[in-house]
């Protein structure tokens, strides 16, 4: 198996797209001739061209548009945000028209597209430019919601994303564009949306944690064995909607314990949906409540220190973890 | 074919009114006059060209043009009747008066093309193919409904005749008609996309943003601005700083014609020119397309924005009246003939609202089929 960064990771699953299917297409900002504002799509547009990778104006809700009709008239279209932020200005075409077209058309226009980009923090990019926002879009049916943590299922998420006939909300990490991974090869190497994965196995706490977090969860989870000799399972869901809870339940059945980490901000979460649905699957399991680790609930701060504070880190999730262990 | 640049120097004229800002509308209404009696005068004008054009469009066609009007109005007026008595709930926005518009430019499209539009949109489904017993049946929410009663009636599409819906948020459907129109290209379909929207939607930052898209890219689309005058109870003089939509066009380098949209024949043969520079040289154009709703906003508008006399002036520019008077002065067509028209239409209602009645209500697992592919 090649090691790839994430980037390539995603660059590989696009250009195996535009290969296999003629109605695949990308579009966004800076996608073709600057090769990608976070590189992404490197390469693509001096190998594929004008017609299947294009640059666009600055133009969120625009484009957006242009991809939901596409869809519906038959093509694949994979439009890149720079950063989820922008989406909020394409967020009427992606919430109130791609997601409900099928819906309101009875069943006869499908929008099979892709939104993709960074969500999250990166590096100092302060208050417009670091929220996560899946919790926003998976609260609306007819979106599909995924976000990957490493570079194998960046690739497998992504092929199975455009070539799902949904529209889906495809939610990467600019902190996580270099991390580096095994990805299997081969062209038909698809991840169905859907499934989490256990990415590491233990026995006395769950952590469920994705995107960021994961690689998170498991650096404490290793301390957390080193130091205490506590065995922690860590759970990547890896596709918010549709939510494989089942693993998620099974896991903390076996681990009565349970520590969701994530970027976004606490109120109506991702995390507290988890919360939820664990309380009414496994009530009787839980030695102890649930416990989260999430954003601050402020804007993100631009000073180094204050951004460190609002994030989840390892020593955060280290305690939580010894919370619900009482510890 | 006529021309219908004279009826651009009314606009300009007119336009001359609200910039030096002096207000020429009647007390209570917002709606200038002067316009309605500028737009007179220019019909008058071009009376002879139309009569032209009409001998030159073969019978058969202006048969059916006249049909689709008058089915659009029969259909509609049953609509306000079955709404009174709770059989259409929701919103039900009518199209009374706008329907030289549908018929003028929709008809002059080939069967393939596409058509999309906002949420006044029971004339333009028809037009397009949807039966009126599948659209009737889909503002009653039963189960025979053009969209198994999911839609209602704002929400009307058919994959099938190339009808992109029926859409509810102001000037959103204008970015996905770009973006059929992309598609067109792209597939190298030989398509054109018509896309409707009301004037209110030009003030929407996505008709900016589609119309610089569409020209940049050469995309085969018809923007179709349905000036009706009155977003929701706004006039436009209220809500758009100048009245000269058409022209907003030339920002982008784009084609673009006013037309007198009481006049069949007019719209009829912009949407030809504009829908032949879509289809022979990919470019898209802008339609300011001018008429005038009689009816309220939707059934729950009380429409006390403007006066009965505005209303009355603007009925004496009845688009179905001034066609069938064109008809009748050339020979075309006779009084017989309209009563045949009149009574088709009032069959084809009538058997819809029959055919609405008896279909019964969606399947409860409806309610959770079509959220995901």
């Amino acid at each position: 198996m090649a090691v790839l960064t994430i980037r390539d990771a995603l660059n590989q699953a696009l250009r195996e797209e535009i290969l296999r299917d003629e109605n695949v297409f990308v579009m966004g900002e800076e996608v073709a001739e600057y090769d990608g504002a976070y590189k992404v799509t490197r390469g693509l547009w001096k190998e594929f061209g004008d017609k299947r990778v294009v640059d666009t104006p600055i133009t969120e809700l625009g484009f957006a548009a242009v991809g939901v009709g596409a869809a519906m008239a038959g093509l694949r279209p994979v439009i890149e945000f720079m950063t989820w932020n922008f989406s909020i200005l394409a967020s009427d075409q992606i919430i109130n028209h791609a997601a409900k077209m099928m819906y309101m058309s009875g069943g006869q226009f499908k929008v099979p597209i892709v939104f993709r980009g960074p969500n999250g923090s990166a590096y100092q990019v302060s208050s417009q430019h670091s929220h996560s926002l899946e919790a926003m879009y998976a609260n609306f049916p007819g979106l599909k919601v995924v976000q990957p943590s490493t570079a194998a299922d960046a690739k497998g998420l992504l092929k199975a994303s455009i070539r799902d006939d949904n529209p889906v909300i495809f939610m990467e990490q600019e902190r996580m564009y270099g991390l580096k991974g095994e990805v299997p090869e081969g062209d038909d190497f698809i991840i169905p949306l859907g499934v989490a994965d256990v990415k590491r196995e233990g026995t006395d706490c769950t952590i469920v944690a994705r995107s960021m977090t994961v690689p998170l969860a498991l650096q404490a989870a290793e301390r957390i064995q080193q130091e205490l000799d506590v065995s922690v399972e860590v759970i990547d869901p890896r596709t918010i909607k549709p939510l494989d809870i089942d693993t998620i339940v099974d896991s903390v059945k076996k681990t009565n314990r349970l520590v969701i980490a994530e970027e976004s901000h606490s109120f109506a979460s991702v995390g507290a949906e988890i919360s939820h649905q664990v309380m009414e699957h496994a009530f009787d399991y839980l030695d102890a409540p649930v416990k989260r680790i999430s954003c601050a609930e402020a804007p993100m701060p631009y000073a180094k220190n204050l951004e460190a504070l609002a994030l989840p880190d390892v020593d955060k999730i280290i305690a939580a973890v010894k919370e619900v262990c009482y510890l | 074919m006529a021309k219908t640049a004279t009826s651009r120097k009314a606009e300009t004229k007119t336009k001359a009114a609200p910039a030096d800002g002096s207000k020429t509308s009647t007390k209570n209404g917002n709606v200038d006059f002067a316009v309605v009696e500028l737009a007179k005068a220019e019909y008058q004008k071009r009376r002879k060209s139309q009569l032209e054009a009409i001998k030159k469009t073969d019978k058969k066609t202006l048969r059916a043009m006249l049909y689709e009007m008058v089915l659009g109005r029969r259909f509609e007026e049953k609509c306000a009747e079955v709404y009174r008595m709770g059989k259409i709930g929701g919103f039900c926005h009518l199209y009374i008066g706008q329907e030289a518009i549908a018929v003028g430019s929709m008809m002059a499209l080939e069967s393939t093309d596409t058509v999309i539009t906002a949420y006044r949109d029971h004339v333009q489904a028809m037009i397009k193919g949807i039966t009126p017993e599948a659209v009737m049946a889909e503002l009653y929410g039963k189960e025979g409904g053009c969209v198994k009663g999911k839609g209602g009636s704002m929400h009307m599409f058919s994959k099938e005749h190339g009808f992109y819906g029926g859409h509810g948020i102001v000037g959103g459907q204008i970015g996905v008609g770009t973006g059929m129109a992309y598609a067109a290209k792209y597939q190298k379909t030989g398509q054109v996309t018509l896309c409707f929207f009301g004037e209110a939607a030009v003030n929407q930052g996505i008709f900016h943003e589609s119309l610089n898209m569409a020209q940049l890219w050469k995309l085969p689309i018809v923007y179709i601005c349905e000036n009706n005058q009155y977003g929701m109870g706004t006039s436009q003089e209220r809500a758009m700083s100048t009245r000269n939509i058409a022209k907003k066009a030339e920002a982008f380098e784009m084609a673009n014609e006013f037309v007198d949209g009481m006049d069949v024949m007019a719209v009829r043969d912009a949407s030809i020119r504009a829908i032949e520079r879509a289809r022979k040289k990919s470019e898209p154009t802008l339609l300011e397309i001018r008429a005038y709703r009689f009816m309220g906003h939707s059934m729950s508008d009380p429409g006390n924005y403007r006066t009965r006399e505005e209303i009355a002036k603007y009925q004496e520019r009845d688009p179905i009246v001034l066609f069938k008077d064109s008809l009748k002065e050339s020979g075309v067509m006779t009084d017989k003939d309209f009563e045949k028209i009149e009574q088709e239409a009032m069959d084809a209602t009538e058997k819809a609202i029959k055919f609405a009645d008896e279909s019964p209500y969606p399947n409860e697992s409806e309610l959770l089929s079509d959220v995901y592919a």
